[in-house]
């Protein structure tokens, strides 16, 4: 399967990733070879096998229903670029 | 062109645990921004989810509720997407297999019918932060106090035909999540958050093209937006353009929905395993000690109320609305004696009463004791069902018991067959023209006339004499 430069776009998007038109080709041929080696997984006959979910054959286990964290915000936000009144600042999401 | 209209919603309620789904952080509504939202909520580096049990079992109990299928072995999933109050770039939720299958619960038409309404599935997932968006200098405010607290999001079935069916269904989810007492129901705070998917077609058609609505906080901007949507699709198809697949925002100032974004330019979740949790499994004694202080669900105590009161499926569908108003009925109906007195007491003087003022059953000033004792003074004749009005009123302004009001007042209803019989006595001698025009009328006529007699009875008694005795003795006296 071979993935085009408009693809290659599309995803970049979707994951905030900047990708140069110079990069394109080439990433396009990485991510294409990527999904060969999924299609040769794919090719597999898998009827009647499970779905893995993790790879740990375990349950999870559970926490009680407790408030263990104290107030660190201040701790915290020593560290964020932007802050005001307690809130994190961040570039504008809607114009 | 004949238009059907179909609804699914999907409903958001958050679960009333104290601490958050993944971390030990409390979920107090109204903190100062940011207070609690621990390492684990700002999704900082290096750290783990830990499922909160309670969360796990209320998802349970509300699975039960709905006689849904449990999830035995359910998996959380990453749905990952960008924005600012969702510090990880993905929100853990359930995808493929959900902690809740398939269920169902009945609503009520508006013919008094039952439908069935399928829920497609219940899944556990953790909530955003909140964005503010007032101008911080160009910037956009963030609060992650909101983010990791548990959500059990309810998908339904596409089966709703119309805007009232829809908001029956959603009263119906959230009456039952709070008779679970899983969700405290705000909806001011946003612990009952509601969208609807909205189609139309010809009737018996495939499916058509659906817009969703977004930001529906309460059952009448529910009912309203969906109406406005189907109007405003079927003017679309009928001047022969298309409905477009897209995300729609309700305005309840303009009473429009408007775009938000199209489907072809939203998200792919690109849901897949979240590897920092294992999956679920749920076993025998898990579920039956989250089931085993199950209440008695809002049907079967609407049907307990019709058949062991008597009372009209109206009636006993108003008064289960919460289980509150419920336990304040039977209170009061086992105190006075008397349900059906009871129930029309507590949906009329008391429910309007309590609209007024802005008030919660629970913040009543009249108790349910208090209603089922001046009840009582009605059904042994102390007072007639008109002064119960003042002494209602009485109680309610604080002045006391029923009792207390009826003594402070003089409002012991009159039966002393004397006392009547001297204010009859004075309204006659007081009338001789009407006395003499009711001797000269027809019977039938007299019947009518008798009223200004009565009247003026129950104003000289001030309201106090009792009715039938004012009617028997006047006649006898008048053509005696």
């Amino acid at each position: 399967m071979s993935l085009d430069r408009l693809e290659v776009e599309k995803i970049a998007h979707l994951a905030r990733m900047q990708v140069s038109g110079a990069e394109l080709d080439a990433v396009a041929e990485d991510l294409s070879d990527i999904l060969d080696l999924v299609a040769q997984m794919d090719a597999v006959d898998t009827a009647g096998v499970a779905p893995m979910a993790h790879p740990l054959h375990m349950a999870q286990r559970l926490r009680e229903d407790k408030v263990t964290e104290t107030d660190q915000r201040d701790h915290f936000q020593a560290i964020a670029p932007a802050t005001e009144n307690g809130l994190y600042l961040v570039p504008k999401v809607i114009g | 062109m004949q238009w059907e209209t179909v609804i699914g919603l999907e409903i958001h309620a958050q679960l009333a645990t104290r601490s958050k789904i993944f971390s030990g952080a409390s979920t107090a509504f109204g903190a100062e921004p940011n207070t609690q939202a621990c390492n684990v909520d700002l999704g900082l580096p290096g750290v783990l989810p830990v499922l909160n049990r309670e969360a796990v079992r209320m998802a349970v109990r509300f699975g039960v509720a709905i006689e849904a299928e449990l999830g035995r072995r359910s998996v959380f999933a990453r749905k990952n997407y960008f924005y600012p109050d969702l510090p990880k770039g993905y929100q853990i939720s359930q995808f493929e297999l959900p902690v809740v299958g398939r269920g169902q619960v009945e609503i009520l038409q508006d013919d008094g019918t039952a439908k069935t309404i399928g829920v497609t599935r219940a899944h556990l997932e953790e909530d955003a932060g909140k964005s503010l968006h007032e101008d911080f200098h160009g910037l956009t405010g963030i609060d992650l106090n909101r983010a990791g607290t548990p959500l059990l999001e309810i998908v339904s079935e596409p089966d709703m035909r119309s805007a009232r069916e829809a908001v029956a269904y959603a009263r119906k989810i959230h009456q039952v999540v709070r008779y679970l007492g899983i969700c405290d129901g705000n909806m001011q705070e946003g612990s009952f958050r509601m969208d609807a998917n909205v189609s139309v077609r010809p009737y018996g058609d495939e499916l058509g093209t659906r817009a969703e609505l977004k930001n529906l906080n309460s059952f009448r901007f529910l009912e309203k937006a969906i109406n406005f949507e189907v109007e405003r699709q079927i003017d679309r198809l009928e001047s022969g353009a298309e409905v477009v697949q897209e995300t729609r925002l309700y305005d309840a100032d303009k009473d429009e929905t408007r775009s938000m974004r199209s489907k072809e330019e939203a998200n792919d979740y690109r849901y897949f395993p979240d590897p920092d949790l294992l999956p679920v499994e749920l076993d025998d004694s898990f579920i039956a000690s989250a089931v085993k202080d199950m209440p008695e669900l809002p049907d079967a105590k609407r049907q307990r109320f019709g058949q062991e009161y008597g009372l009209t499926a109206y009636d006993a569908q108003l008064l289960t609305g919460s289980e509150a108003l419920a336990d304040y009925f039977e209170s009061a109906a086992r105190e006075a004696g008397d349900p059906k007195l009871a129930a029309n007491w507590t949906n009329g003087a008391v429910s309007a009463a309590l609209n007024k003022g802005g008030l919660d059953i629970t913040s009543s000033p009249v108790t349910a004791s208090m209603l089922g004792v001046m009840l009582k003074r009605i059904v042994d004749g102390t007072i007639s069902g008109k002064i119960a009005k003042q002494v209602f009123e009485g109680m309610w302004s604080g002045d006391g018991t029923a009792d207390e009001v009826i003594e402070a007042k003089g409002l012991k209803q009159i039966t002393d067959g004397g006392a009547i019989e001297k204010i009859v006595a004075d309204v006659i001698a007081a009338n001789p023209r009407q006395v003499e025009n009711y001797l000269a009328a027809e019977a039938a006529k007299q019947q009518k006339m008798l009223g200004f007699f009565v009247g003026q009875v129950m104003k000289q008694s001030r309201g106090k004499a009792n009715p039938r005795q004012v009617n028997e003795l006047l006649t006898k006296k008048l053509r005696g």
